[in-house]
């Protein structure tokens, strides 16, 4: 069963995202519009992406809460991502034993950055006004995410071996199901269901952005007009 | 004119709370059959405007990236919602950057997204009605497009492509603003948007040349389509007739003359400025922009430089080679097309030009960057020119110089208020709260470095601000252009021109 459901649901995920970056890619960009200062070469805006991508360049400029807030959350985020790849190989890299306890404070990390990130949104009136009942659900449930995901850590520890040997069956089973002997097991079915509702929204929502930052031609433009004439593919001769 | 509520200048630039509806008072006065046609704009709104509208979107989507990513992919941080000068000056919320695209985000949401069709409440999705309309004639109308809010955004959002979209689907269903269609339609007919026929333009600059002669002794030239000459000037077309704006035109002539160049002014092409960009109109940029270049080819002049005017820059930079390129026919060896400022960098570099400082003595000078120039343009072949070449400038024409507060000048400038097509008189109430960021710097140095003149290169911030400031106490004599500090130091006649 929960097979079935994995597989439509990275479907979903894989398709959708990346029918939305070729929607992306394929729209013209008729004019050069990049957000000044900004690099002459390709390689200059490779390096500007990387630093956004990375650092944040565009938003520490413009907010230092969301700056700090936002930074703290996707680095925690890509360190746990990291970490959960131990989840799905056999057997697990050496590599694998040491992050173990930085993943689980970066686990600790990400649910303070998201509180954090709500209580913005809350506390500061612009935010606030900005913000409809999406805005915030989709923080909640990054927070369910990451606090079912502490709480097998902390409290309720699933037989997460027998999860692991059961996942490992899953992609080859279509009737395998994980264990469900203990509340730990139920937190993990929950973290499972949270994390395909969030993968099935993702293609559809803001979460977007997650490609989209790419495209933007603001920021991926190489400032040459004069030296290089750039074409609008929809002009008329 | 009716008086206008002043707001109270304050030490710092302030956040204001946010209020609802400050402003949804002022509409922009819409355009009439008789401006509306003639562009090819339904000249009334047209019957099934909701229908037409979507679909106008639907096909912007279609050509236009930034708007397709744009509308996607905002997180809603919030960290453009104190970036805007309209904002500032008028707590609107509707004039924070993201709530402005929200007007038309909420209406993508509802007839191009699934969760929009299926949960409308949930994400804020919204039909496209009469209501909605009417905010969007209304706030998209109080956007300059300086741009200031993409330089903030995490992914570069540009409020100004969502503006200019939302003004296409507005003119494309007959609902445009009669300012920018009425003077699209004077430079299709008469080359400028001022609408100055050719023998008031040929009278103003004998006038003004004379003007030079008896101030100056020398002979110092305005040619007008004079054709073999080196360099075609496209100047914005309020240098010709307004102050302080003439003032730099005589500068540019002076420049021309003491180097030694040949120059001319085109009747056809007598306009920098390019309204196509504020109305979102590829079309009508194009066409515009185009006379430009028939003019450099029927001229056979070997340059192209442009005025003292910021969006006209950013036009002319960032758009003319795609417009109307390549220039090709043009002298290699110089950037086409290229500022003023950089030619007359370029030339002092190379030792052409003497300039008096002391001329300019009397002057504590500060500089305003324009929005456009700073945030869409360069000057010089390095990023960042557009501050760097202009402040060159004034640092030979004069002795005191002076910046602004860091985070009001260079790419985090407050635009003037006027920009994007706003400069028009029934949004006064607009324009003086929303040069209020620009004024509180200002008003600093002028306590803290007894600062007294802020050199302009745009047409717009210069009959903005000489509008406006006065209604803060700040006289207008206040501002001018960098050339008209470069013209006061030029010493006509100290060498010969070397080209």
């Amino acid at each position: 069963m929960l097979t079935v459901l994995a597989y439509i649901v990275v479907i979903i995920f894989l398709v959708g995202f990346l029918s939305r970056l070729v929607i992306y890619a394929r729209s013209p960009a008729p004019l050069k519009i990049a957000t000044t200062p900004a690099p002459t070469t390709r390689l200059g805006v490779v390096w500007r992406l990387v630093t956004e991508v990375i650092f944040f360049n565009s938003l520490f400029k413009g907010d230092k809460l969301a700056w700090a807030g936002g930074l703290a959350f996707h680095g925690a985020l890509a360190v746990v991502l990291i970490r959960h790849i131990r989840y799905f190989v056999d057997p697990v890299p050496a590599f694998f034993g040491p992050l173990q306890i930085i993943g689980i404070v970066a686990g600790v990390v990400m649910a303070g950055a998201l509180g954090f990130l709500l209580l913005r949104r809350l506390l500061i009136d612009r935010v606030k006004y900005i913000s409809s009942p999406a805005d915030y659900l989709f923080l909640i449930l990054l927070l369910a995410i990451a606090g079912t995901g502490l709480l097998m850590d902390f409290a309720l520890r699933p037989n997460i071996v027998a999860i692991k040997a059961n996942l490992m069956a899953m992609w080859s089973s279509v009737t395998g199901l994980p264990p469900l002997n203990s509340a730990g097991d139920v937190m993990f079915l929950l973290h499972l269901l949270l994390v395909a509702v969030l993968f099935v929204i993702f293609p559809f929502s803001k979460l977007m952005h997650a490609g989209g930052l790419f495209f933007s031609p603001t920021r991926n433009q190489v400032d040459n007009p004069r030296e290089q004439k750039h074409v609008n593919p929809w002009a008329e001769p | 004119m009716a008086d206008h509520p002043v707001p109270i200048v304050t030490d710092d630039i302030k956040t204001p709370l946010v209020k609802t509806d400050t402003m949804a008072h002022l509409a922009p006065y819409p355009g009439t059959a008789k401006h509306m046609e003639p562009m090819g704009f339904p000249g009334e709104r047209v019957e099934n405007w909701q229908q037409k509208g979507i679909e106008k979107l639907g096909e912007l989507l279609k050509k236009y990236r930034s708007l397709q990513v744009y509308l996607d992919i905002c997180v809603k941080c919030g960290a453009c919602t104190d970036k805007c000068h309209y904002y500032l000056g008028t707590q609107d919320a509707h004039n924070m950057p993201v709530q402005r695209a929200e007007l038309m985000r909420s209406v993508y949401r509802r007839y191009f997204t699934p969760a929009g069709k299926m949960f409308p409440d949930l994400v804020r999705a919204v039909d496209f009605d009469e209501e909605v309309l009417q905010k969007w004639f209304t706030y998209f109308h109080q956007c300059s497009q300086c741009r200031r809010c993409s330089v903030f955004c995490p992914f570069g959002i540009d409020t100004a492509e969502i503006t200019m979209a939302a003004r296409e689907i507005m003119n494309a269903i007959g609902v445009g603003h009669k300012y920018s269609v009425e003077i699209i339609g004077k430079v299709h007919q008469l080359g400028n948007n001022l609408g100055i026929p050719k023998p008031a333009l040929k009278g103003t600059l004998e006038f003004l040349e004379e003007e030079i002669l008896d101030s100056t002794g020398h002979d110092v030239r305005l040619p007008l389509d004079q054709e073999g000459a080196e360099v075609l000037l496209v100047a914005p077309s309020a240098d010709f007739f307004s102050e302080p704006h003439i003032q730099s035109l005589m500068g540019y002539a002076k420049v021309f003359h003491q180097a030694g160049i040949s120059f001319t002014i085109s009747s056809y092409a007598s306009e920098a400025a390019n309204f196509g960009m504020f109305i979102g109109s590829y079309e009508h940029q194009k066409k515009i922009a185009k006379r430009v270049v028939e003019q450099a080819r029927a001229l056979k002049v070997k340059r192209l430089v442009v005025g003292e005017c910021g969006h006209a820059w950013r036009v002319a930079y960032a758009f003319w080679n795609t417009l109307n390129g390549p220039f090709d026919f043009l002298d290699p060896r110089y950037p086409a097309p290229q500022h003023i400022c950089e030619f007359t960098h370029d030339l002092i570099q190379r030792g052409a030009l003497t300039l008096d400082k002391s001329a300019n003595d009397n002057l504590r000078v500060t500089f305003h960057d324009s929005c456009n120039v700073a945030r869409a343009t360069r000057m010089g072949p390095k990023a960042g020119g557009q501050f760097e070449i202009p402040r060159d400038l004034i640092r030979a024409s004069c002795n005191h110089f002076f910046d602004m507060d860091e985070d009001t000048i260079r790419e985090k400038t407050f635009c003037c208020g006027g920009g994007g097509g706003l400069l028009t008189d029934e949004l006064m109430d607009l324009r003086v709260k929303g040069v209020v960021p620009r004024v509180t710097a200002l008003k600093r140095v002028m306590e803290q470095d007894k600062v007294n003149f802020m050199a302009l290169i745009c047409a717009i911030c210069k009959a903005q601000f000489t509008k406006v400031l006065p209604m803060y106490g700040i006289p207008m004599e206040m501002v001018g252009g960098v050339h008209q500090l470069v013209s006061n130091a030029i010493q006509l006649g100290a060498r010969e021109g070397v080209v």
